[in-house]
């Protein structure tokens, strides 16, 4: 198409030539605040509920089994392959299907499923945000199409903040084709500002944090 | 004949009902921003907007460096960069490629910049079904209107007003309850999600260094439109880019509390490319649509192009008490309040819209809020010097040019002031205590006319201050 | 010896609001400064800027800039006016380096009033008395150019008999802009009355601020809406007695 013609109607107007070197960025502004573990996932659990959503702190993989268990209540789930979920045998509950490979069955599945259950790769105490890489082992709909999502996380996966989330990880794109940040349960408030959840992605969310 | 800026204007300030709908909504999304950046909430704010601006001033300084080093990392994760001078061209690439698909129905979430290129008239027009997934936009959609404001699409609209569009578009019944016709769409779109071939985005963020495309939203919708359909097509302004997935840390903070006053979005996403080799789902074909339509030539402008700056939070709308009176649907162009009104001349001409300027009190609130700190009112000010040499090019506004020049000649010789204002003032009624109403015929130019159609005018002094400084 | 300061008392003080001049002119006496008026000075030019004749603009600031060139401090009653002077004056010569030059030796001499009383005189009690119940409108380029804010505040607290009460949205626009107010004539009322609003919700009976385009748009509106309710100059209420 026109790669050339708007490259170098861009080079004209800023004065540049091509391949020109670029002057020195300013330095990418990462704070990372001091926070110990327990408090951090103090934060990361207040924030959460703050936005409606629930969480739970738990002890044991056994207790995280049990809260999800109750969740459950005989409803149909879909779990994601995260080697962690099944550590804490919630792969094996009933109701619940996962080993999904296949992208037509996994959708399938998660748009007839009552609730969706993961794990995450990190969580943001600041913000209550859950951060989910896409992978063998974490696929995209799980977290979205149906209505619950229950995150079970390992405590040590709580990081701080933001600057620290592009600390740990400062290239997403090296690790996977979607990194998403998912702070708080589906909302809009496009009708006369009046808010309702759960319009697109999942109205519910539970953070469970383990260890 | 279209109305014109002015009709539009009257038209809006006339109806009650959409003074108090659009007062109320920018109204609370400024006092959600208000708590969102405050010192407590936010301590490093001020500063975070420096390094915003500066990350911006840099990036569109080496906007063609940073271009081809996002092509180069789209590429290299198996994605596709397009580049498109204007809407022709990127629409004409969504058709080539839909045809190539044998697709049909596309899904859409919410992008300004598809709305600049009147994406959906053009694919519609090509017998394929392009269907928005915001529900704002969906609404929108249904009832062939444009957006009233960057972020609340639907500002102006109320329940009823959707009860009657869902029960006229959708064949159901009308329905008042806002989060049962939330619901309504939510089952309606689901099913256009699952079967759609083709998922186009925007973008708020372009990333260099990593070939990303970002996402901000809070539904899910751009979440269920950039991963269930095969395909995933981002178009977005050459603008948009910034340099490293770090720069996110200082811009994700700004966004979201601007905007909506969030501490972040519900959903960010950070995409870039198709689905990789072990993953479950995801597209299986990833474009990025790089737009220029006349964002290069803005480029060439030293002292504006600092327009392009801007992430699109709306912030300027809500503190803005022109748009706050006018709305969105008074502007020319998609983009409206304080970032529309400085764009579209520099996208369109100034002399599409010549008022469109003046019609600022320049209070500077915009530039108070703009999170990358563009300064509003400077671009306004030039745009204004830019339409007055544009009418006298074009011989317009001949009166108002000699009105002025006779003013500065005035100005420069205090006699002639003096005796100027002395004969002004002796015009004025003889018996004049009060403010007025109305004045002698004499009088009756235009500007006065017009101050006074909405407020009377001071009395004349008996007296001029240096008239009164020389008896002292 | 007292220190002299020159009055640019603008052209909207000099024509229709000649006694917020005197009261700048008092004050500014009362704390022992010998108060000049060059006689030749007319306008700062923002008519023609604010309604995008840079050209004529440019006479004008040349005007000014000869009139005030020995000047060792110029007081102003009003903000936009000391923003036009003080921000604006270089980009009108920014191709005569002899104008940016005159433009850049001035701009740190010209003060707003208030500022100038809390930041070069020292004062914020200058023994003024009114017994008044006011509020205090925030006039934008003052607030926003100058961050002048609480300035005015603390030298009406110093005023024995006042009593200031806030108004929700103090900070936000009267509409009156300059040109603005007559090319978009509906749009300035609106802005005005929702002002006007505001006002009248705190139950004062006079409006103060640092701007007379700020107070003329304001007393306007408000003697067209028929509220007997006054405004102030706050060199004004700080020349009461």
């Amino acid at each position: 198409m026109s790669r050339e013609h708007v490259l170098h109607k861009v080079r004209t107007a800023l004065g540049r030539t091509a391949g020109q070197a670029i002057a020195e960025p300013p330095p990418a502004r990462l704070r990372i605040p001091v926070v110990d573990v327990e408090t951090r996932i103090a934060s990361l659990l207040r924030n959460v509920e703050a936005l409606a959503g629930k969480t739970r702190r738990v002890a044991t993989r056994e207790d995280a089994r049990a809260y999800v268990s109750g969740v459950l209540d005989s409803k149909s789930a879909v779990a994601s392959n995260a080697p962690f979920l099944r550590e804490c045998g919630i792969t094996e509950l009933p109701g619940v299907r996962s080993g999904l490979t296949d992208a037509h069955e996994l959708r399938v599945h998660c748009a007839t499923a009552g609730l969706g259950i993961t794990s995450a790769d990190y969580a943001l105490a600041d913000t209550g945000t859950l951060v989910m890489l896409a992978s063998a082992d974490e696929a995209r709909l799980i977290s979205l199409l149906p209505p619950v999502h229950i995150a079970v996380v390992p405590a040590e996966r709580v990081l701080t903040s933001l600057d620290e989330l592009f600390t740990v990880v400062p290239h997403p794109d090296a690790r996977t084709s979607s990194m998403v940040l998912i702070t708080g349960p589906s909302r809009t408030a496009d009708i006369e500002q009046i808010l309702v959840r759960g319009v697109h992605g999942p109205g519910e969310i539970h953070v469970v944090v383990v260890g | 004949m279209p109305a014109t800026f002015d009709q539009k204007i009257h038209e809006t300030l006339a109806d009650a009902n959409l003074q108090l709908a659009i007062y109320t909504a920018t109204g609370r999304l400024m006092d959600h921003r208000k708590h969102a950046v405050e010192p407590a909430a936010l301590p490093d704010y001020q500063e975070l907007r420096t390094n915003a601006h500066a990350i911006k001033q840099h990036a569109i300084d080496h906007l063609d460096h940073y271009l081809e080093q996002f092509e180069a990392n789209v590429t290299a994760h198996g994605g596709k960069v397009v580049y498109a001078k204007d809407a022709t061209e990127a629409a004409d690439f969504v058709l080539a490629l839909a045809k190539q698909h044998g697709a049909r129905l596309i899904v859409k979430s919410k992008s300004m910049t598809t709305e600049e290129i009147d994406l959906n008239e053009r694919l519609a027009h090509h017998d394929l079904e392009p269907v928005e997934t915001d529900l704002g936009e969906y609404i929108l959609q249904l009832a062939h209107q444009r957006p009233y404001h960057i972020v609340a699409p639907a500002l102006h609209m109320t329940r009823y007003d959707v009860a009657d569009i869902f029960a006229r578009r959708l064949g159901v019944p009308n329905e008042t309850v806002i989060e049962k016709q939330t619901m309504t769409a939510r089952a309606v779109l689901r099913q256009k999600f699952l079967a759609a071939d083709i998922g186009i985005s925007g973008a708020n963020f372009l990333v260099a260094d990593s070939g990303a495309v970002v996402v901000v939203e809070n539904e899910g919708n751009a979440r269920l439109t950039t991963s269930a359909p095969a395909v995933h097509i981002a178009i977005a302004g050459i603008e948009k880019v910034i340099p490293r997935a770090q720069d996110l840390a200082v811009f994700l903070k700004l966004l979201a509390r601007s905007a909506t006053g969030q501490a972040l979005t519900v959903y960010t996403s950070f995409l870039s490319g198709p689905r990789r080799a072990g993953e479950i789902d995801g597209p299986e074909e990833f474009y990025v649509v790089l737009l220029d339509n006349g964002r290069s030539r803005l480029l060439a402008d030293r002292e504006k192009r600092q327009s392009l700056y801007c992430i699109r939070c709306g912030a300027c709308l809500n503190h803005c008490p022109v748009y706050r009176k006018i709305g969105g649907h008074s502007f020319p162009w998609i983009y409206s309040g304080p970032i529309g009104a400085i764009i579209t001349p520099q996208f369109l001409g100034v002399m599409r819209e010549p008022g469109l300027p003046f019609a600022s009190s320049l209070c500077g609130a915009c530039a108070e809020v703009c999170p990358v700190k563009i300064d509003i009112p400077k671009v306004l000010l030039e745009l204004r010097a830019e339409v007055k040499k544009a009418e006298e090019r074009e011989g317009k506004g001949r009166v108002e040019r000699l009105a002025f020049k006779l003013w500065a000649w005035v100005m420069c010789h205090p006699r002639m002031y003096e005796m100027a204002a002395m004969a002004a003032r002796s015009l004025a009624p003889a018996d004049n205590s009060g403010w007025m109403r109305r004045v002698p015929a004499l009088m009756d130019l235009p500007p006065v006319r017009a101050w006074l159609s909405q407020r009377d005018l001071p009395p004349a002094p008996p007296r001029s201050f240096r008239e009164m400084w020389r008896k002292r | 010896m007292p220190k002299r300061v020159a009055l640019f008392v603008t052209c909207i003080v000099d024509q229709l609001f000649p006694k917020v001049g005197m009261a700048m002119a008092e004050v500014l006496e009362r704390l022992g400064y010998q108060v000049d008026f060059p006689e030749d000075q007319t306008c700062c030019g923002q008519p023609a800027f604010n309604t995008g004749y840079r050209p004529e603009a440019r006479q004008v600031a040349r005007h000014f800039l000869k009139v005030f060139r020995d000047a060792e401090y110029i007081v102003v009653p009003s903000g936009s006016c000391t923003s036009m002077i003080v921000h604006h004056f270089e980009d009108l010569f920014h191709n005569d380096s002899d104008g940016v030059a005159a433009a850049r030796t001035l701009a740190p001499r010209v003060f707003e009033f208030s500022r100038f009383l809390l930041e070069v005189a020292g004062a914020d009690d200058v023994g003024a008395r009114l017994d008044e119940v006011v509020t205090y409108h925030d006039s934008c380029h003052a607030l926003r150019e100058f961050g002048i804010q609480d300035g005015p505040r603390r030298l009406l607290a110093h005023v024995r008999g006042l009593e200031l009460r806030e108004m929700d949205a103090a900070t936000e626009c009267c509409g009156f802009g300059g040109t603005f107010s007559v090319k978009f004539p509906e749009v300035s009322g609106g802005m005005a009355r929702t002002k006007i609003d505001s006002i009248v919700r705190t139950g004062a009976r006079t409006v103060v601020a640092v701007d007379c385009s700020c107070l003329m748009q304001i007393q306007g509106a408000m003697s067209r809406a028929g509220l007997p309710l006054a405004t102030m100059h706050l060199a004004e209420v700080l020349a009461s007695r």
